[in-house]
């Protein structure tokens, strides 16, 4: 169950056929596991991995680091929801550490992510501090290197 | 005007270019082809291994090494070498490092043949053993191997080859282009018909690692083979290091104490920082062969069951990153079969005919390429044998 998963990981787009042989099962099984492993929400999702400074698109993303007042019985889990709803948050993490949750969150700009900073995520009871840093260039994200390889050449060489 | 062909060595003008040139140069003007048609593993190198090499010119290690490659090296094959194949030799006199798996075959033809004897080669198999005999002034003797034996050298095929002018048996297992392998048993059958003869083996081993669900034996690992056994091996196919041409030759010190001038003398030392890479991957590579291996032996069987989900017929090969599927019922010799659907479909493999007797009706498919490719691949290959 793992190696597949752990393969989807590395690539959703292997047929069922090419999973298959890559973990020792028939096609009809591997789809099996995987209707399964979506209905009980293991697998959430399957996205493509874009690097957006390639395009002309100039949106900001920012690591938001967030201090919290943990609330009785519900700990950190209510506070924690109520910032992951905004559909700007891409990501949101308890952490271990000198402070308490990493927040993600992708803007058309600076200004777009300073607002939601200070006007939404500030604002929420519970929230005590703030420190937001924006992410200048990505390198590698998802094991995926940013920038392209270079390809040695290649001639006639038979081996 | 000079007339060259009075100026060249005779042996090595009859020597042929390579057949298969043709497709190269095809395939230079598509870049949108997909290839499993060169016999390389498409990982890079893993990143320990080229930073230990990085790290050695950081230091300022550029020079010479010496002439049988560095002593650590050395010991470093010589306890990989037991570790792995359970084969005892010793670093300091039976082991040399050379440039690549290639320069050891040379080596070793050179180091033993005198002119007219006899070379006994297995076919289909990689193209540089005959002519390396021949420029050597030997006389490549080819054995046509079977698909119904799974390419296996049979000892009643070996015992009707050799002749009072014989000296030296090349085994090219785990086979390019066939996938083949020799298990124990086989290579027991062959010891027997050679044990008693002053018949050499020059064991090709550089797929030694890429075998799936057997072990590798050697010939060495026969009783009484070990003394007659030069052993060829290197780094390129089992940790992706193919451009950095390290490989190593195994044998009785009697012989690599005289291959060694063949190799002073030609070629000085293997390349100093190659060397620094190789230690680093003997020394702590063994879990990324297994990684690679693991992911050749996925695709491996997804294209089996690809050719065969097709009607064709490949018999399941054990080794390297090779398949080699019958194109009979195609119609089509090897080399029409693969010109058309490199023309087609854009994807080159290699006519069987490329690797000698024994060829035709069969091609060459390299796996090691990635499973995306593969999947295209099977795909336009269903294609062409609709549309063809």
């Amino acid at each position: 169950m793992n190696n597949l998963l752990r393969l989807l990981e590395s690539d959703c787009t292997l047929s069922k056929k090419q999973l298959g042989a890559m973990v020792g099962a028939s096609p009809e099984r591997v789809e099996e596991m995987i209707r399964d492993l979506e209905k009980k929400n293991i697998i959430l999702g399957y996205k493509a991995v874009v690097d957006w400074d390639a395009t002309d698109r100039n949106d900001v993303t920012a690591l938001i680091e967030v201090k919290v007042e943990p609330q009785r019985d519900t700990g950190f889990d209510r506070i924690a929801e109520r910032i992951y709803q905004y559909e700007e948050v891409e990501a949101c993490y308890l952490m271990s550490g000198s402070f308490d949750m990493t927040v993600i969150i992708s803007g058309r700009s600076l200004k777009e992510v300073s607002n939601f900073v200070s006007l939404k995520l500030s604002t929420i009871e519970g929230v005590k501090s703030t420190a937001t840093h924006f992410i200048l260039k990505k390198y590698k994200d998802n094991h995926l290197i940013f920038k392209k390889q270079e390809k040695q050449e290649e001639g006639f060489v038979f081996v | 005007m000079m007339d060259y062909s009075k100026i060249l060595n005779r042996q090595i003008q009859g020597v042929a270019p390579s057949a298969i040139r043709k497709f190269f140069d095809l395939l230079e003007d598509m870049p949108d082809a997909i290839s499993l048609g060169v016999g390389e593993p498409d990982f890079p190198t893993p990143w320990h291994i080229r930073d230990a090499g990085i790290y050695s010119l950081e230091k300022g290690f550029t020079r010479y090494s010496p002439n049988a490659g560095f002593s650590e090296l050395r010991r470093q094959i010589s306890s990989y070498m037991m570790r792995r194949f359970s084969l005892k030799y010793d670093p300091m006199g039976e082991i040399l490092v050379t440039v690549g798996g290639s320069e050891g075959l040379d080596l070793a033809l050179r180091c033993i043949l005198e002119p007219g004897d006899e070379v006994i080669i297995p076919t289909p198999s990689f193209v540089c053993y005959g002519p390396l005999v021949s420029m050597s002034h030997g006389v490549p003797v080819l054995v046509e191997t079977k698909v119904e034996d799974e390419f296996r050298l049979t000892p009643e095929q070996l015992k009707a080859a050799i002749t009072d002018k014989t000296r030296a048996l090349i085994l090219p297992y785990p086979c390019n282009p066939t996938g083949g392998i020799m298990e124990k048993q086989d290579l027991e059958a062959i010891a027997q018909v050679l044990q008693g003869t002053d018949i050499m083996v020059i064991s090709d081993e550089i797929y030694a690692e890429l075998t799936y669900g057997v072990h590798h034996t050697s010939i060495a690992n026969i009783p009484g083979m070990w003394e007659r056994t030069l052993l060829v091996n290197g780094f390129s196919k089992a940790f992706s290091m193919t451009g950095w041409r390290m490989g190593f030759l195994c044998g009785p010190r009697e012989l690599i104490g005289q291959i060694i001038k063949l190799h002073q003398y030609g070629i000085m030392s293997a390349p100093t920082t190659s060397q620094y890479a190789a230690i680093e991957a003997m020394k702590n590579g063994d879990a990324d062969i297994e990684a690679m291996k693991a992911e050749y032996d996925a695709r491996r069987q997804f294209l089996l069951q690809g050719f065969r989900d097709l009607g064709m017929e490949c018999f399941e090969p054990k080794g390297a990153f090779y398949m080699f599927p019958s194109i009979k019922t195609s119609g089509l010799s090897s080399e029409e079969f693969c010109e058309q659907f490199l023309l087609k479909e854009h994807v080159a493999c290699i006519p069987g005919t490329g690797f000698g007797p024994g060829g035709e009706g069969f091609i060459r498919c390299c796996y090691a390429t990635s499973m995306k490719e593969l999947g295209i691949a099977l795909e336009k290959l269903e294609h062409f044998l609709k549309h063809r």
